[in-house]
Protein backbone atom coordinates (compact mmCIF):
# COMPACT_ATOMS: atom_id res chain seq x y z
CA UNK A 1 0.00 0.00 0.00
CA UNK A 2 1.56 3.50 -0.73
CA UNK A 3 2.25 5.80 2.11
CA UNK A 4 1.18 8.84 1.69
CA UNK A 5 1.42 11.82 4.23
CA UNK A 6 -1.19 13.53 5.42
CA UNK A 7 0.98 17.02 5.80
CA UNK A 8 3.43 17.66 3.16
CA UNK A 9 6.78 16.92 3.17
CA UNK A 10 9.11 19.59 3.83
CA UNK A 11 12.43 20.87 1.93
CA UNK A 12 14.47 22.34 5.01
CA UNK A 13 13.16 22.67 8.50
CA UNK A 14 12.22 21.21 11.45
CA UNK A 15 9.72 18.46 12.19
CA UNK A 16 8.03 18.26 15.52
CA UNK A 17 6.04 14.60 15.50
CA UNK A 18 3.86 12.86 18.01
CA UNK A 19 2.55 15.78 19.57
CA UNK A 20 -0.60 15.09 21.72
CA UNK A 21 -3.56 16.67 19.31
CA UNK A 22 -5.28 18.65 22.10
CA UNK A 23 -1.48 20.35 22.52
CA UNK A 24 -0.57 21.83 19.21
CA UNK A 25 -1.65 25.20 19.50
CA UNK A 26 0.40 25.17 23.17
CA UNK A 27 2.66 24.19 21.08
CA UNK A 28 2.88 26.80 19.09
CA UNK A 29 2.09 29.19 21.50
CA UNK A 30 4.82 28.11 23.39
CA UNK A 31 7.52 28.35 20.83
CA UNK A 32 5.92 31.41 19.29
CA UNK A 33 5.35 30.05 16.19
CA UNK A 34 2.28 32.04 15.05
CA UNK A 35 4.73 35.43 15.33
CA UNK A 36 7.38 34.26 12.56
CA UNK A 37 7.66 34.65 8.83
CA UNK A 38 8.23 31.24 7.72
CA UNK A 39 5.82 28.55 6.50
CA UNK A 40 4.57 26.36 8.86
CA UNK A 41 1.80 23.14 8.13
CA UNK A 42 0.34 21.24 10.70
CA UNK A 43 -1.94 18.39 11.51
CA UNK A 44 -4.08 16.95 14.34
CA UNK A 45 -5.95 14.04 14.99
CA UNK A 46 -4.05 12.09 12.85
CA UNK A 47 -3.29 8.06 12.93
CA UNK A 48 -0.35 7.24 15.30
CA UNK A 49 0.40 3.61 17.06
CA UNK A 50 2.21 5.77 19.88
CA UNK A 51 -0.42 8.32 20.74
CA UNK A 52 -3.78 6.83 18.97
CA UNK A 53 -4.12 10.11 17.37
CA UNK A 54 -1.29 12.59 17.62
CA UNK A 55 -0.35 16.08 16.25
CA UNK A 56 2.42 17.31 13.94
CA UNK A 57 3.50 20.31 13.23
CA UNK A 58 6.57 21.44 10.10
CA UNK A 59 8.67 24.43 9.67
CA UNK A 60 10.29 25.24 6.48
CA UNK A 61 13.47 26.79 6.97
CA UNK A 62 13.76 27.54 10.65
CA UNK A 63 16.02 25.16 13.43
CA UNK A 64 16.02 25.48 17.46
CA UNK A 65 18.75 25.67 20.27
CA UNK A 66 17.75 22.59 22.34
CA UNK A 67 17.03 25.06 24.94
CA UNK A 68 14.12 26.54 22.94
CA UNK A 69 12.68 23.30 21.68
CA UNK A 70 12.76 21.62 25.21
CA UNK A 71 10.48 24.03 26.42
CA UNK A 72 7.68 22.45 24.81
CA UNK A 73 8.49 18.91 26.66
CA UNK A 74 6.01 19.89 29.57
CA UNK A 75 3.15 19.75 27.22
CA UNK A 76 4.61 17.20 24.82
CA UNK A 77 6.96 14.93 26.74
CA UNK A 78 6.92 12.14 23.99
CA UNK A 79 7.40 14.60 20.45
CA UNK A 80 9.63 13.63 18.53
CA UNK A 81 12.16 16.63 16.68
CA UNK A 82 13.47 15.64 12.99
CA UNK A 83 15.78 18.12 11.03
CA UNK A 84 15.32 18.27 7.59
CA UNK A 85 17.55 19.05 5.25
CA UNK A 86 16.58 18.35 1.28
CA UNK A 87 13.67 16.34 2.43
CA UNK A 88 16.12 13.91 4.58
CA UNK A 89 16.01 13.29 8.17
CA UNK A 90 19.65 14.53 9.31
CA UNK A 91 19.13 14.35 13.10
CA UNK A 92 16.22 13.26 15.49
CA UNK A 93 16.34 14.42 18.66
CA UNK A 94 13.98 13.60 22.04
CA UNK A 95 13.39 15.97 24.04
CA UNK A 96 14.63 16.66 27.66
CA UNK A 97 12.13 18.68 30.65
CA UNK A 98 14.97 21.82 30.97
CA UNK A 99 16.12 22.10 34.81
CA UNK A 100 14.96 25.49 35.63
CA UNK A 101 11.73 26.85 33.45
CA UNK A 102 11.55 30.64 32.85
CA UNK A 103 7.89 31.47 31.94
CA UNK A 104 5.81 29.32 30.08
CA UNK A 105 4.17 27.55 33.27
CA UNK A 106 1.70 29.54 35.88
CA UNK A 107 2.47 29.26 39.43
CA UNK A 108 -0.48 27.14 40.87
CA UNK A 109 -0.29 29.06 44.41
CA UNK A 110 -2.95 32.19 43.99
CA UNK A 111 -1.48 33.67 46.46
CA UNK A 112 2.25 33.57 44.53
CA UNK A 113 3.57 37.29 43.75
CA UNK A 114 3.91 35.96 39.88
CA UNK A 115 0.08 35.74 39.71
CA UNK A 116 -0.47 39.75 40.94
CA UNK A 117 2.71 41.22 39.89
CA UNK A 118 4.35 41.77 36.31
CA UNK A 119 6.89 38.89 37.35
CA UNK A 120 7.95 36.44 35.22
CA UNK A 121 7.58 32.85 36.55
CA UNK A 122 10.58 30.85 37.53
CA UNK A 123 10.80 27.20 37.99
CA UNK A 124 13.09 24.78 39.28
CA UNK A 125 11.89 21.00 38.02
CA UNK A 126 11.85 18.39 41.07
CA UNK A 127 10.97 15.82 38.96
CA UNK A 128 9.96 15.73 34.81
CA UNK A 129 8.36 11.90 33.81
CA UNK A 130 6.14 10.75 34.39
CA UNK A 131 4.88 13.19 36.80
CA UNK A 132 6.66 16.77 36.42
CA UNK A 133 6.64 18.44 40.04
CA UNK A 134 8.01 22.31 39.49
CA UNK A 135 9.36 24.23 42.67
CA UNK A 136 8.58 28.13 42.38
CA UNK A 137 11.38 30.39 43.11
CA UNK A 138 9.62 32.46 44.47
CA UNK A 139 6.66 31.16 46.41
CA UNK A 140 8.76 27.99 47.00
CA UNK A 141 5.59 25.82 46.43
CA UNK A 142 5.21 22.83 44.28
CA UNK A 143 3.36 23.06 40.84
CA UNK A 144 2.15 18.92 39.76
CA UNK A 145 1.35 17.70 36.57
CA UNK A 146 -2.42 17.60 37.07
CA UNK A 147 -2.52 21.54 37.99
CA UNK A 148 0.51 22.78 35.08
CA UNK A 149 -0.81 25.72 33.38
CA UNK A 150 0.62 27.08 30.42
CA UNK A 151 0.67 31.10 29.99
CA UNK A 152 0.64 32.30 26.57
CA UNK A 153 3.92 33.35 25.31
CA UNK A 154 2.42 36.01 23.52
CA UNK A 155 4.35 39.45 25.40
CA UNK B 1 27.84 36.31 53.71
CA UNK B 2 24.64 36.70 51.70
CA UNK B 3 23.34 39.74 50.41
CA UNK B 4 19.87 39.17 51.30
CA UNK B 5 18.07 36.81 53.97
CA UNK B 6 15.14 36.22 52.32
CA UNK B 7 14.50 32.09 53.10
CA UNK B 8 15.98 30.32 56.13
CA UNK B 9 17.76 27.68 53.74
CA UNK B 10 19.87 30.92 51.72
CA UNK B 11 21.73 30.58 55.16
CA UNK B 12 24.16 27.72 55.26
CA UNK B 13 25.48 25.79 58.79
CA UNK B 14 27.97 28.35 59.29
CA UNK B 15 26.10 31.13 58.21
CA UNK B 16 23.41 30.32 60.57
CA UNK B 17 26.08 30.16 63.65
CA UNK B 18 28.32 33.03 62.73
CA UNK B 19 24.86 35.02 63.38
CA UNK B 20 23.91 33.28 66.37
CA UNK B 21 27.47 34.26 67.79
CA UNK B 22 26.58 38.19 66.92
CA UNK B 23 23.17 38.36 68.00
CA UNK B 24 25.04 36.83 71.72
CA UNK B 25 27.82 39.69 71.76
CA UNK B 26 24.86 41.84 71.22
CA UNK B 27 22.68 40.48 73.91
CA UNK B 28 25.93 41.32 76.11
CA UNK B 29 25.64 44.74 75.29
CA UNK B 30 22.60 45.78 73.26
CA UNK B 31 23.59 49.46 73.14
CA UNK B 32 25.71 49.78 69.73
CA UNK B 33 24.96 52.53 67.61
CA UNK B 34 27.23 51.57 65.15
CA UNK B 35 24.99 52.70 62.44
CA UNK B 36 24.93 55.90 62.91
CA UNK B 37 23.69 58.02 59.97
CA UNK B 38 22.19 54.78 58.01
CA UNK B 39 18.29 54.93 57.27
CA UNK B 40 16.64 51.26 57.50
CA UNK B 41 13.44 51.42 55.32
CA UNK B 42 10.85 49.38 57.57
CA UNK B 43 7.58 48.37 55.00
CA UNK B 44 4.99 46.31 56.80
CA UNK B 45 2.29 45.97 53.35
CA UNK B 46 0.12 44.52 56.22
CA UNK B 47 -0.48 44.89 59.66
CA UNK B 48 1.93 42.86 62.40
CA UNK B 49 2.74 44.39 65.96
CA UNK B 50 5.66 41.99 67.48
CA UNK B 51 7.92 41.78 64.25
CA UNK B 52 7.73 45.62 63.50
CA UNK B 53 8.68 46.69 66.51
CA UNK B 54 11.21 44.33 67.37
CA UNK B 55 12.85 45.24 64.03
CA UNK B 56 12.40 48.91 64.63
CA UNK B 57 14.00 48.74 68.12
CA UNK B 58 17.19 46.35 67.11
CA UNK B 59 17.40 49.17 63.89
CA UNK B 60 17.24 51.86 66.66
CA UNK B 61 19.97 50.33 69.04
CA UNK B 62 21.93 50.03 66.20
CA UNK B 63 22.04 53.97 65.70
CA UNK B 64 20.52 53.82 62.59
CA UNK B 65 17.33 56.17 61.93
CA UNK B 66 14.23 54.00 60.56
CA UNK B 67 11.20 55.19 57.80
CA UNK B 68 8.38 53.32 56.36
CA UNK B 69 5.25 52.54 57.07
CA UNK B 70 2.44 49.57 58.55
CA UNK B 71 0.21 49.50 56.63
CA UNK B 72 -0.23 49.69 53.13
CA UNK B 73 -3.40 51.60 53.00
CA UNK B 74 -1.87 55.10 53.05
CA UNK B 75 0.57 54.53 50.71
CA UNK B 76 1.08 54.43 46.72
CA UNK B 77 0.43 51.15 46.84
CA UNK B 78 -3.09 52.54 47.01
CA UNK B 79 -2.44 54.14 43.81
CA UNK B 80 -1.79 51.22 42.14
CA UNK B 81 2.00 51.20 41.86
CA UNK B 82 3.91 48.01 41.23
CA UNK B 83 6.34 46.59 44.16
CA UNK B 84 8.97 46.43 41.95
CA UNK B 85 8.43 50.54 41.55
CA UNK B 86 7.93 50.61 45.13
CA UNK B 87 10.99 48.93 46.08
CA UNK B 88 13.17 50.72 43.52
CA UNK B 89 12.15 53.86 45.21
CA UNK B 90 12.79 52.69 48.95
CA UNK B 91 15.96 51.38 47.61
CA UNK B 92 17.38 54.96 46.69
CA UNK B 93 15.94 56.24 50.01
CA UNK B 94 17.43 53.79 52.55
CA UNK B 95 20.34 51.39 53.08
CA UNK B 96 18.57 48.20 54.37
CA UNK B 97 15.33 47.49 53.78
CA UNK B 98 13.00 45.19 55.98
CA UNK B 99 9.79 44.17 54.22
CA UNK B 100 6.50 42.12 55.13
CA UNK B 101 3.87 41.68 52.45
CA UNK B 102 0.99 39.33 52.13
CA UNK B 103 1.98 37.81 48.67
CA UNK B 104 4.28 34.46 48.49
CA UNK B 105 7.35 35.68 47.31
CA UNK B 106 7.20 38.85 47.19
CA UNK B 107 10.51 39.71 48.86
CA UNK B 108 12.26 37.15 47.16
CA UNK B 109 11.15 39.48 44.05
CA UNK B 110 11.97 42.35 46.30
CA UNK B 111 15.30 41.50 46.93
CA UNK B 112 15.97 40.78 42.64
CA UNK B 113 14.82 44.59 41.97
CA UNK B 114 16.77 46.07 45.30
CA UNK B 115 20.13 47.91 45.40
CA UNK B 116 20.56 47.36 48.76
CA UNK B 117 19.90 44.38 50.90
CA UNK B 118 16.39 42.93 51.93
CA UNK B 119 15.52 41.04 54.96
CA UNK B 120 12.33 39.31 54.58
CA UNK B 121 10.17 39.56 57.84
CA UNK B 122 7.55 37.51 56.02
CA UNK B 123 5.68 36.73 53.27
CA UNK B 124 2.54 35.99 53.39
CA UNK B 125 2.61 32.01 54.77
CA UNK B 126 5.69 31.65 53.08
CA UNK B 127 8.81 32.43 55.30
CA UNK B 128 9.94 33.91 57.94
CA UNK B 129 13.31 33.73 58.32
CA UNK B 130 14.26 36.19 61.21
CA UNK B 131 11.52 34.64 63.23
CA UNK B 132 13.37 31.14 62.61
CA UNK B 133 17.15 33.01 63.71
CA UNK B 134 15.41 33.16 66.68
CA UNK B 135 13.93 30.24 67.53
CA UNK B 136 17.65 28.96 66.64
CA UNK B 137 19.16 31.31 68.87
CA UNK B 138 16.61 30.40 71.96
CA UNK B 139 17.28 27.18 71.53
CA UNK B 140 21.08 27.49 71.47
CA UNK B 141 20.80 29.81 74.60
CA UNK B 142 19.24 27.62 76.52
CA UNK B 143 20.84 23.89 75.87
CA UNK B 144 24.07 25.41 74.95
CA UNK B 145 24.19 23.49 71.83
CA UNK B 146 22.07 22.92 68.72
CA UNK B 147 23.21 19.21 67.95
CA UNK B 148 21.64 16.32 68.53
CA UNK B 149 18.42 17.78 70.86
CA UNK B 150 15.29 16.42 71.00
CA UNK B 151 12.56 18.69 69.87
CA UNK B 152 8.53 18.45 69.70
CA UNK B 153 6.52 20.24 67.65
CA UNK B 154 2.82 20.24 68.33
CA UNK B 155 -0.12 22.20 66.51
CA UNK B 156 -0.19 23.34 63.04
CA UNK B 157 2.22 21.59 61.64
CA UNK B 158 0.45 21.78 57.95
CA UNK B 159 0.31 25.49 57.75
CA UNK B 160 2.73 26.74 60.22
CA UNK B 161 5.61 28.17 58.13
CA UNK B 162 7.58 28.88 61.80
CA UNK B 163 7.49 24.71 62.10
CA UNK B 164 8.54 24.32 58.32
CA UNK B 165 11.47 27.03 58.60
CA UNK B 166 12.70 25.83 61.74
CA UNK B 167 12.35 22.04 60.64
CA UNK B 168 14.98 23.01 57.47
CA UNK B 169 17.24 25.11 59.53
CA UNK B 170 17.59 22.43 62.58
CA UNK B 171 18.18 19.83 59.47
CA UNK B 172 21.98 20.84 59.81
CA UNK B 173 22.14 19.63 63.47
CA UNK B 174 21.10 16.24 63.15
CA UNK B 175 18.37 16.94 65.76
CA UNK B 176 15.45 14.29 66.39
CA UNK B 177 11.68 15.43 65.86
CA UNK B 178 8.46 13.89 67.29
CA UNK B 179 5.64 15.94 65.41
CA UNK B 180 2.20 15.93 67.37
CA UNK B 181 -0.88 17.20 65.61
CA UNK B 182 -4.25 16.40 64.69
CA UNK B 183 -4.61 14.25 61.51
CA UNK B 184 -6.20 17.40 59.20
CA UNK B 185 -2.93 19.87 60.44
CA UNK B 186 -0.65 16.82 59.99
CA UNK B 187 3.34 17.63 58.61
CA UNK B 188 3.02 17.76 54.87
CA UNK B 189 4.51 15.17 52.80
CA UNK B 190 7.19 17.34 51.36
CA UNK B 191 8.44 17.91 54.59
CA UNK B 192 8.57 14.31 55.83
CA UNK B 193 10.83 13.60 52.17
CA UNK B 194 13.02 16.08 53.15
CA UNK B 195 14.17 14.65 56.27
CA UNK B 196 14.27 11.68 55.32
CA UNK B 197 16.56 12.58 52.51
CA UNK B 198 18.43 14.46 55.50
CA UNK B 199 18.50 11.04 57.12
CA UNK B 200 16.97 12.88 60.19
CA UNK B 201 14.41 10.45 62.60
CA UNK B 202 11.25 11.64 63.59
CA UNK B 203 7.96 10.27 64.66
CA UNK B 204 4.20 11.64 64.69
CA UNK B 205 2.16 11.17 66.95
CA UNK B 206 -1.75 12.66 68.32
CA UNK B 207 -1.09 12.66 71.82
CA UNK B 208 0.15 15.40 73.57
CA UNK B 209 1.79 13.79 76.06
CA UNK B 210 4.24 11.88 73.95
CA UNK B 211 8.28 12.21 74.51
CA UNK B 212 7.34 15.07 76.60
CA UNK B 213 9.44 13.37 79.63
CA UNK B 214 12.32 12.94 76.75
CA UNK B 215 12.39 16.47 74.55
CA UNK B 216 14.84 19.07 75.29
CA UNK B 217 12.55 21.89 73.25
CA UNK B 218 8.57 21.34 72.95
CA UNK B 219 8.13 24.04 70.16
CA UNK B 220 4.39 24.90 70.52
CA UNK B 221 2.12 26.44 67.94
CA UNK B 222 -1.15 27.97 67.75
CA UNK B 223 -4.16 25.75 66.00
CA UNK B 224 -6.22 28.45 64.00
CA UNK B 225 -9.57 28.54 64.00
CA UNK B 226 -9.68 29.07 60.40
CA UNK B 227 -8.04 25.85 59.19
CA UNK B 228 -11.13 24.07 60.24
CA UNK B 229 -14.11 23.60 58.10
CA UNK B 230 -16.24 22.27 60.35
CA UNK B 231 -16.33 24.44 64.41
CA UNK B 232 -16.87 21.35 66.19
CA UNK B 233 -13.58 19.86 64.95
CA UNK B 234 -11.93 22.91 66.15
CA UNK B 235 -12.95 23.04 69.47
CA UNK B 236 -11.79 19.37 70.15
CA UNK B 237 -8.62 20.44 68.63
CA UNK B 238 -8.39 23.34 70.54
CA UNK B 239 -8.70 21.65 73.65
CA UNK B 240 -6.88 18.62 73.17
CA UNK B 241 -3.37 20.53 71.92
CA UNK B 242 -3.22 22.82 75.35
CA UNK B 243 -0.01 22.19 77.72
CA UNK B 244 -0.49 22.43 81.05
CA UNK B 245 1.81 22.44 84.43
CA UNK B 246 0.46 18.63 85.61
CA UNK B 247 1.87 17.33 82.45
CA UNK B 248 5.37 18.57 83.41
CA UNK B 249 6.27 16.97 86.63
CA UNK B 250 8.50 14.05 85.07
CA UNK B 251 9.93 16.38 82.28
CA UNK B 252 13.88 16.58 81.70
CA UNK B 253 15.46 19.57 83.64
CA UNK B 254 17.07 21.49 80.98
CA UNK B 255 13.54 20.84 79.03
CA UNK B 256 11.86 24.45 77.42
CA UNK B 257 8.92 25.47 75.66
CA UNK B 258 8.97 27.50 73.03
CA UNK B 259 6.30 29.42 71.08
CA UNK B 260 6.13 32.37 68.31
CA UNK B 261 3.49 33.98 69.88
CA UNK B 262 1.03 35.03 70.30
CA UNK B 263 -0.73 32.37 72.52
CA UNK B 264 -4.43 31.67 72.79
CA UNK B 265 -4.86 28.54 75.03
CA UNK B 266 -2.45 26.12 73.86
CA UNK B 267 0.13 26.85 77.00
CA UNK B 268 -2.06 27.31 79.67
CA UNK B 269 -1.34 30.33 82.06
CA UNK B 270 -0.20 27.72 85.10
CA UNK B 271 2.74 26.96 82.52
CA UNK B 272 4.29 30.63 82.75
CA UNK B 273 5.79 30.72 85.82
CA UNK B 274 7.44 27.24 85.19
CA UNK B 275 11.44 26.75 84.75
CA UNK B 276 10.30 25.66 81.59
CA UNK B 277 8.16 28.38 80.09
CA UNK B 278 10.47 30.71 77.93
CA UNK B 279 8.15 31.53 75.28
CA UNK B 280 8.46 35.47 76.17
CA UNK B 281 12.41 35.74 76.77
CA UNK B 282 12.37 33.91 73.59
CA UNK B 283 10.71 37.06 71.77
CA UNK B 284 13.30 39.31 73.88
CA UNK B 285 15.90 37.25 71.84
CA UNK B 286 14.54 38.45 68.92
CA UNK B 287 15.81 42.03 69.07
CA UNK B 288 19.54 40.70 69.24
CA UNK B 289 19.18 38.28 66.30
CA UNK B 290 17.55 40.78 64.24
CA UNK B 291 20.27 43.24 65.00
CA UNK B 292 22.96 41.05 64.13
CA UNK B 293 21.17 39.85 60.82
CA UNK B 294 21.26 44.03 59.95
CA UNK B 295 24.44 44.16 61.03
CA UNK B 296 25.83 41.41 58.61
CA UNK B 297 23.85 42.36 55.96
CA UNK B 298 25.55 45.94 56.36
CA UNK B 299 28.83 44.30 56.10
CA UNK B 300 29.78 44.08 60.14
CA UNK B 301 30.18 40.26 60.91
CA UNK B 302 32.69 41.16 64.15
CA UNK B 303 32.66 43.78 66.99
Amino acid sequence: MEKQLKVSAIKDGTVLDHIPSDQVFRVIDILGLDNIPNQITFGINLESKLLGKKGIIKISDRYFESADINRIALVAPMAKINIIHDFEVVEKRVLNVPGTINGIVKCMNPICITNHQPVETLFTTLDSQPNVRLLCHYCEKITDKDNLKIISNRR
Amino acid sequence: MPKHLISIHDYSREEILDTLKLAKEFEKNPSRPIFKGKVIASIFFEPSTRTRLSFETAANRLGARVIGFSDAGNTSVTKGESLKDTIKMVSNYADLIVMRHPLEGSARYASEVSSVPVINAGDGANQHPTQTMLDLYSILKTQGKLENLKINIVGDLKYGRTVHSLIQAMSHFSPSFTFISPDELRLPQEYRDFLTTHSITFNESKNLNQGVNEADIIYMTRVQKERFSDPIDYERVKNVYSLNRSMLTSCKENMKILHPLPRVNEIDTDVDNSEHAYYFNQAENGVYTRMAIISALLGVTEL
